[in-house]
């Protein structure tokens, strides 16, 4: 097969995604799932945005949503992606496929599921170079070969003719990012990488991702619960909670001038290296809504420690920040009057309560 | 011989729980082959005391909880519980003994049976144990599952697929302490959660352990996690340990090589930490089937030498009750370039 859909030229900047509203609901017997409730966001070329969020907050729902991977049964989707300037909402499986691959991949959370346990590794690889590409056997072969050499697997043709249970979780790992990468994308989701594997090989496969976004001038987008991961990693992060696009702000901003509660107790909640053993963690109480019923209003406000009756009422808009860039969903976010005052009042409660 | 060695053993008989130079192997079906999942560790816990166990995946962490509680029996060595040798006990005196020592488990909600209640589940220890009269134990039953923050009245007769992973963790930890155990053996209690509901879920353990004086081994591949709520920690590297120290110490000055490259992999939540490629363990973890001679860690190890093939490191004391075993520790120069990475800011 040939490529029948032409490559636009890539020009080196501007914007290469664009989502607006977009809205991804799911049909089911207790009622409507709002997995994602209308979120907007824009990706620059050759620019990594990272999405944050716990469990259930609309993260992984979102990039698939974008990609249009999701089943066809119960599922409404509507609003706007577009990609390179073409609308995506509403195309066909079969013109999907044009992009799967070929313009954008994803590397899933835990590569054993993703990969198919009885083909070979070099078949994987090569579906897509063939489909994409329209490689004949000999050249996806060799290129399949100089794709696991870039990804860091040793002795590369051997693995070729290996099954996915012959790898460590790693190397599996670096498998589906080698097939993710075959068909050089511009755009790559990477939906929790690392989540099922070691800290050491986290950080390893998080070093490859970059080098290879770099050297092949990809964007990125890099979905993760974990803050960590992002912080130094992205250029952007867009913070998700049931549903709903809450803060969104270019990296470094994000960590130093927070404007969303949520976001400063989900930084405020991890255990941190710096401080001594058996400090007291800051939590959440409670746990994230139930999205066939999100509350009224703010959707954190029944879990945030500085929510009024306003917040329990009224849904905060997205707002623009004094920085560029920096867009926030809050009545009172951090550094207010109001927040000002909280902090005080739950300082002296403690106190009085004997700390 | 073992690469580990005992000095970082306490002396006195103080104790709780002591682990000398613990093996366990695994036949490989028919093969003939052993898989060397703990190859000669030991350990201590004091009365009160936190442990950490920290390692990759492999490194023989699990297996280490479970041989303390004889499920499966280990190979060889000792584990000395409270005055008993664990090993040498048989039926109901081993089940008598281990009703002191329960463990919680990864996955909360596998650890659970999915078919019976709460409150049935957080019972029966008690029952089997026929502890007090009924009213004692339903009392207990109640009393325990506020203390880990689940009311009792409205989650006595619902099953463990009506709550979230948190709280299922939460059931767990109820079942473990209804028979008022002096040990808990905590099995990545947290790596399956939420950072939010982790938070909860540590904080939970703090207090609890403080309320029912209880000694906790934790068990997790996450180093942050594992300074927050240990006092000691124990480092293991494919079925051996490779240092022993004060929470504190091990994290501010890490005399291992391995110890100081799994800190430098933690993801920083500050962008102004940037992530250095140049401080990754290079290569996979050899095979526990055939592990490498003298120190397991030479093969990835950037310091490794000759004698680290031929010989095997034991744990030796390098000051202030930390222990590290390697031919070449790095105690000066970590204490001497303390600022140069990692701790910006």
């Amino acid at each position: 097969m040939s490529p029948t859909r032409k490559r636009p030229q890539r020009p080196e900047r501007g914007v290469l995604l664009e989502v607006q509203d977009l809205k991804t609901h799911f049909q089911t017997p207790r009622g409507i799932v709002r997995a994602v409730d209308g979120v907007s966001l824009t990706l620059e070329r050759g620019r990594t945005l990272g999405v944050v969020g716990e469990s259930g907050s609309g993260k992984t729902i979102l990039s698939r949503s974008i990609m249009g991977l999701l089943p066809k049964a119960n599922v409404i989707r509507k609003g706007s992606v577009r990609f390179e300037g073409e609308e995506l909402i509403g195309l066909s499986t079969k013109q999907m496929r044009e992009f799967w691959g070929a313009e954008m991949a994803m590397v899933f959370q835990d590569p054993m599921t993703s990969l198919n346990p009885v083909m070979k590794i070099g078949r994987q690889i090569t579906e897509g170079l063939k489909l994409h590409l329209g490689m004949r056997d000999k050249d996806a072969a060799a290129t399949a070969e100089r794709l696991l050499s870039d990804v860091g697997i040793p002795e590369p043709r051997r693995r070729l003719d290996e099954y996915p249970h012959q790898l460590s979780g790693g190397m599996r790992q670096r498998v589906t990012i080698a097939i993710a990468l075959a068909c050089g994308p511009t755009l790559l989701f990477a939906d929790e990488p690392t989540t099922a594997l070691d800290v050491t090989v986290q950080a390893q496969i998080l070093d490859l991702l970059a080098d290879q976004q770099r050297d092949r001038d990809m964007s990125m987008i890099l979905v993760t619960h974990d803050l960590g991961v992002v912080a130094g990693r992205t250029d952007e992060i867009a913070v998700m909670y049931a549903g709903k696009l809450v803060e969104k702000a270019p990296t470094p901003v994000l960590f130093s001038n927070m404007k969303m509660p949520y976001t400063e107790a989900l930084l405020k909640s991890i255990p941190k290296l710096e401080n001594p053993s058996h400090t007291r963690l800051e939590i959440i109480g409670g746990r994230p809504p139930e999205l066939v019923n999100p509350p009224k209003g703010c959707r954190f406000a029944p879990r945030c420690p500085y929510a009024t009756d306003q917040c329990r009422q009224e849904e905060p808009p997205l707002v623009e920040a004094d920085i560029p860039g920096h867009v926030y969903a809050c009545w009172y976010p951090v550094g207010s009057e109001h927040w000002q005052q909280m902090q005080d009042s739950e300082r002296t409660a403690s106190v009085a309560a004997g700390g | 011989m073992a690469g580990s060695g005992t000095a970082h053993l306490r002396t006195d008989d103080s104790a709780l729980l002591r682990v000398e130079d613990l093996v366990v192997q695994f036949p490989v079906g028919n093969t003939g082959l052993l898989l060397n999942a703990v190859s000669g560790i030991s350990l201590d816990v004091v009365e009160g005391e936190t442990l950490g166990l920290v390692g990759e995946s492999g490194c023989g962490k699990s297996t280490t909880g479970r041989a303390i509680m004889q499920l499966p029996r280990p190979t060889g060595g000792s584990i000395r519980f409270d005055g008993n040798e664990l090993t040498q006990l048989e039926g109901d005196k081993l089940r008598q003994v281990r009703t002191r020592i329960q463990m919680i488990f990864q996955d909360p909600i596998s650890s659970l049976n999915p078919r019976r209640k709460v409150h049935d589940i957080v019972m029966e220890p008690l029952n089997i144990w026929e502890v007090g009269s009924k009213a004692d134990r339903e009392a207990k039953v109640r009393q325990v599952l506020e203390d880990v923050g689940i009311d009792p009245d409205a989650a006595a007769d619902r099953r463990p697929h009506q709550f979230s992973g948190g709280q299922c963790q939460r059931i767990s930890i109820a079942r473990a302490l209804v028979l008022d155990p002096k040990l808990i053996i905590c099995d990545e209690p947290v790596s399956a959660l939420d950072v939010s509901v982790q938070a909860q879920v540590l904080n939970l353990l703090e207090d609890l352990k403080k309320q029912y004086g209880l000694t906790l081994v934790f068990i997790a591949h996450d180093l942050a996690v594992v300074k927050n709520v240990s006092d000691r920690v124990c480092v293991m590297y494919l079925g051996k340990v490779c240092e022993v120290a004060p929470s504190d110490d091990l994290y501010a000055a890490p005399a291992h090589p391995y110890t100081d490259l799994l800190l430098k992999s933690i993801p920083v939540p500050d962008p102004r930490v940037k992530p250095d490629p140049e401080q990754r363990i290079q290569g996979e973890l050899p095979s526990p089937l055939f592990p490498p001679s003298g120190c397991r860690f030479r093969t990835r190890c950037p310091f490794a030498q000759e004698v680290c093939a031929q010989e095997e490191p034991k744990l030796r004391d390098v000051g202030g009750g930390h222990y590290v075993a390697c031919h070449f520790p790095l105690v000066s120069s970590a204490t001497a370039s303390g600022n140069g990475d990692g701790t910006t800011g």
